[in-house]
C-alpha cells in the first residue's frame, strides 16, 4: 500500500472521482496551474482542464453560490474556500442556502455540493485563518461535516463526500497535509457517519478528530508508559455523529474526555458529553471533560497559540486528573 | 418565437391568473389562512410573463420573495403555488418552503429565496453547468433594483462576465426597496449602467409592457445560448400594492399610485390586444377562465390534506 501524505491523498481522491464521473468539477482560489496552497490540486488542471479546475475570483460567497447553483443542474461541484475562516464571507450561501434550498423544496432539488476547507492553528496564521468551525456549522441541519485525520480517512471520505449527494462541508487541517499514511489504490471508499477505534484501550474513551486526532494517540502512547489504557476514538465525521462507538466504548471504560481544536464554549464537547449523559447516564464512573480552544481568539506568537489551543499534554493531564 | 396575437392573448390571460393569484392571497391572508409573510407582485406581472414565456421549459430561472408571478408564468402548478400558500401536504414543497420558496426543478424553476440577491449566484450556477454539459439552456435570474448593493449581487456579475456564463439578469426596478425609495440608497439607481461597466450587455426597458419584455429576453435568450455571453436587463416596473401585506406605504402618496395604475401591464395589454384585434369579449372570456383556474386551484388548496407532524422530518437529505 502506498505510503502518502494527506494532500496527495485528497489529490488522488478528486482525481479518481473526476475520471469516473463527468459531473465533478472543482472551484477554488488559486487551485489550477498554482494546485492550491496545499499542492491539493495540484496537476488535476493538466488532465482535466481549465473547465473543470476553475480559478475564481476572491468572491466566496458568489463561487459557492455558483456551486449551488450547478449542484441543482446536475453537477457535482467541489468548491475550495482557502480558509475555513473564509467560510464567513460565504455564511448566507452556506448556510441560508446550501443546507436549506433541499428542504424549503420539501425534497425537489438536491446540493450534491462539497465545500473543502482546511481550518486550525498550530502555524502561527493569527485569529483570522486559524479558526475551526465544526461545531458552528454543526449547529445548522442540512449539512453534513466530515473531518478525517489520517491520508487514507481522507482520500476514502472525501470520496464518500462527492458522491453522497447532499451539502458536504469537509474539513481538512492546514498542519494535516505534509502527515503521511499508507493509503489504500484505486476505488475506495469509508462510510459517511462512521466513526473508527484508532487505538484500543480499557481505562478511558478519548473522542477526537483531525489533528487533535494526532495529540490524542500521541498523548495515549504517553498514558501507556504510566499505566492508563486510553481508548482513542476517531469521530471522522461530526454530523451525523456516530454516537454508538462513544457509548459502546464508555461501557467499557467509563471514562471520557471530549478533544478537539473548535472553541469549547458550547463546543462539540459539550454536545457529546450532553447526549452521553441523556443516553447512558450511568456508564460513566467519573465526570467526563473536555478540552477545546480557550475563549479568546487564537492568536500569533507559539507561546501564547499553545496556551489556548489543546496540546498533547493537556491531554495527558487531563486524563490523569480523572484517575 | 413571437409573441402573435395568439399568444399575447395567452399572455394576457397569465397575467390575470397572477394577477387573481395574489388578489386570492390577501383574502386569505385577512382571513388568517396564510402564515409568515407575503410580498405581493401585483403591478409587476409583466416582467414575470414576457420573461419566463421567452424561456424554454428547460431553462433555468431563480427569483425572489415576490415570486409568485416569476413561478407561474415559469410554469408551476397554481394549484401547488395555492396548496403551498396554505401549507397543504399538495403544495408545491409539501408546506415547508411557504411563500417565499416556491421551486419546481421540473419546470426549471430553482427556486424563489427570501435572502436578497441570493439567487442570482444559484442562477449563474445553472448557467455554468449547462456550459459545462455542453448544452444550450440558459438560466435567467430576476431580483429587484433594491438588490443590487449586496455584494454577492455584484460578485455575481463579475464572474458571469468573466466565466462568459448563459446567464440573462432581469432587474424589476419598481422604484422602492422594501420601504425605501433607491435613489436614496443607490449611487447609480440606473442598475443597467453598473452591470455595463462590469462588461455586460445591457439594457433598459419597460418592464410594463408585455412584448418588449418579452422581446428582450427571447433576444438575450438567443445571444446566451449561441455562446454569447450574459446579458443584463433592467426592466422599470411599479409595484402597486404595499412591501407586504401591512405596509402603510408612507414612502409615497395616493396620487403616484393612482397614476401608477394608468401605466399597468394588463391594462396596456388588454389595450394592445385590441388593437391587434381582439373583441371586449375576447378579453372578458379571458377574465373568466383566469377566474376558473384560481378558483379551481383554490378548491384544490382548501381540500388538500395538511402535513403529517412526522413529515417535519423528512427531505432534509437525499
Amino acid at each position: 500500500m502506498p505510503n502518502i501524505t494527506y494532500a496527495q491523498a485528497l489529490n488522488e481522491a478528486l482525481r479518481e472521482e473526476m475520471k469516473v464521473d463527468s459531473r465533478v468539477f472543482l472551484m477554488g482560489e488559486d487551485i489550477g496551474h498554482h494546485g492550491g496552497i496545499f499542492r491539493v490540486t495540484k496537476d488535476l488542471i493538466d488532465e482535466f482542464g481549465a473547465e473543470r479546475v476553475r480559478d475564481t475570483p476572491i468572491s466566496e460567497s458568489s463561487f459557492v453560490g455558483v456551486g449551488i447553483g450547478a449542484a441543482m443542474a446536475g453537477m457535482r461541484p467541489v468548491v475550495e474556500l482557502l480558509f475555513m475562516d473564509f467560510a464567513l464571507v460565504a455564511a448566507d450561501q452556506i448556510v441560508n442556502q446550501a443546507a436549506k434550498l433541499r428542504y424549503m423544496s420539501g425534497g425537489t432539488v438536491s446540493i450534491p455540493m462539497v465545500v473543502r476547507a482546511q481550518q486550525g492553528g498550530g502555524r502561527g496564521n493569527g485569529a483570522q485563518h486559524s479558526q475551526s468551525f465544526e461545531s458552528w456549522l454543526a449547529q445548522v441541519p442540512g449539512l453534513i461535516i466530515v473531518a478525517p485525520s489520517t491520508p487514507a480517512d481522507a482520500k476514502g471520505l472525501l470520496k464518500s463526500s462527492i458522491r453522497a449527494g447532499n451539502p458536504v462541508i469537509f474539513i481538512e487541517h492546514k498542519l494535516l497535509y505534509n502527515t503521511k499514511g499508507d493509503v489504500p489504490e484505486g476505488d475506495y471508499s469509508i462510510p459517511i457517519g462512521k466513526a473508527e477505534i484508532k487505538r484500543n484501550g480499557r481505562d478511558i474513551t478519548i473522542v477526537s478528530y483531525s489533528r487533535t486526532l494526532l495529540f490524542a494517540l500521541e498523548a495515549a502512547e504517553t498514558l501507556s508508559q504510566k499505566g492508563i489504557e486510553a481508548e482513542v476514538i476517531d469521530l471522522r465525521t461530526i454530523e451525523p455523529l456516530d454516537m454508538n462507538m462513544i457509548l459502546e466504548s464508555i461501557k467499557g471504560t467509563g471514562r471520557l474526555l471530549v478533544v478537539h481544536e473548535s472553541h469549547s464554549n458550547c463546543g462539540l464537547g459539550a454536545e457529546i458529553i450532553a447526549r452521553v449523559y441523556e443516553q447512558a447516564p450511568d456508564s460513566l464512573i467519573m465526570p467526563p471533560r473536555r478540552l477545546g480552544a480557550k475563549h479568546v481568539p487564537i492568536p500569533v506568537a507559539e507561546t501564547l497559540e499553545n496556551a489556548v489551543l489543546p496540546q498533547p499534554a493537556d491531554i495527558v493531564e487531563a486524563v490523569e486528573a480523572m484517575f | 418565437m413571437p409573441l402573435t396575437p395568439e399568444r399575447l392573448q395567452a399572455a394576457y390571460r397569465q397575467m390575470l391568473v397572477i394577477r387573481k393569484f395574489e388578489e386570492a392571497i390577501r383574502n386569505l391572508y385577512q382571513q388568517g389562512k396564510i402564515r409568515g409573510s407575503f410580498h405581493p407582485c401585483v403591478g409587476q406581472e409583466a416582467t414575470a410573463v414576457g420573461g419566463c414565456w421567452a424561456l424554454r421549459e428547460d431553462d433555468y430561472m431563480t427569483c425572489t420573495y415576490r415570486g409568485h408571478g416569476h413561478a407561474l408564468a415559469k410554469g408551476l402548478s397554481v394549484r401547488a403555488a395555492m396548496a403551498e400558500m396554505l401549507g397543504k401536504v399538495t403544495g408545491c414543497s409539501k408546506g415547508k418552503g411557504g411563500s417565499m420558496h416556491f421551486t419546481d426543478p421540473s419546470v426549471g424553476l430553482l427556486g424563489a429565496n427570501a435572502i436578497v440577491a441570493a439567487g442570482v449566484p444559484h442562477a449563474a450556477g445553472a448557467a455554468l453547468a449547462s456550459q459545462l454539459q455542453k448544452k444550450d439552456n440558459v438560466a435567467l435570474a430576476y431580483f429587484g433594483e433594491g438588490a443590487v448593493n449586496q455584494g454577492v449581487f455584484l460578485e455575481s456579475l463579475n464572474l458571469a462576465v468573466i466565466w462568459n456564463l448563459p446567464l440573462i439578469l432581469v432587474c424589476e426596478n419598481n422604484l422602492y426597496s422594501e420601504m425605501t425609495p433607491s435613489h436614496e440608497t443607490t449611487s447609480v439607481v440606473e442598475t443597467h449602467k453598473r452591470a455595463a461597466s462590469f462588461g455586460f450587455e445591457s439594457l433598459q426597458v419597460d418592464g410594463n409592457d408585455v412584448e418588449a419584455m418579452y422581446n428582450a429576453v427571447e433576444e438575450a435568450a438567443a445571444k446566451a445560448r449561441a455562446g454569447g455571453g450574459p446579458i443584463y436587463i433592467e426592466a422599470m416596473t411599479y409595484r402597486l400594492w404595499g412591501h407586504m401585506m401591512g405596509d402603510p406605504e408612507i414612502y409615497r402618496t395616493k396620487e403616484e399610485v393612482a397614476k401608477a395604475k394608468e401605466n399597468e401591464p394588463i391594462i396596456r395589454c388588454g389595450k394592445r390586444l385590441i388593437e391587434l384585434g381582439s373583441k371586449e369579449s375576447d378579453l372578458a372570456r379571458l377574465d373568466s377562465e383566469a377566474e376558473v383556474i384560481i378558483a379551481d386551484a383554490l378548491q384544490f388548496a382548501e381540500s388538500s390534506a395538511v402535513p403529517e407532524p412526522a413529515d417535519a422530518f423528512t427531505d432534509v437529505f437525499i
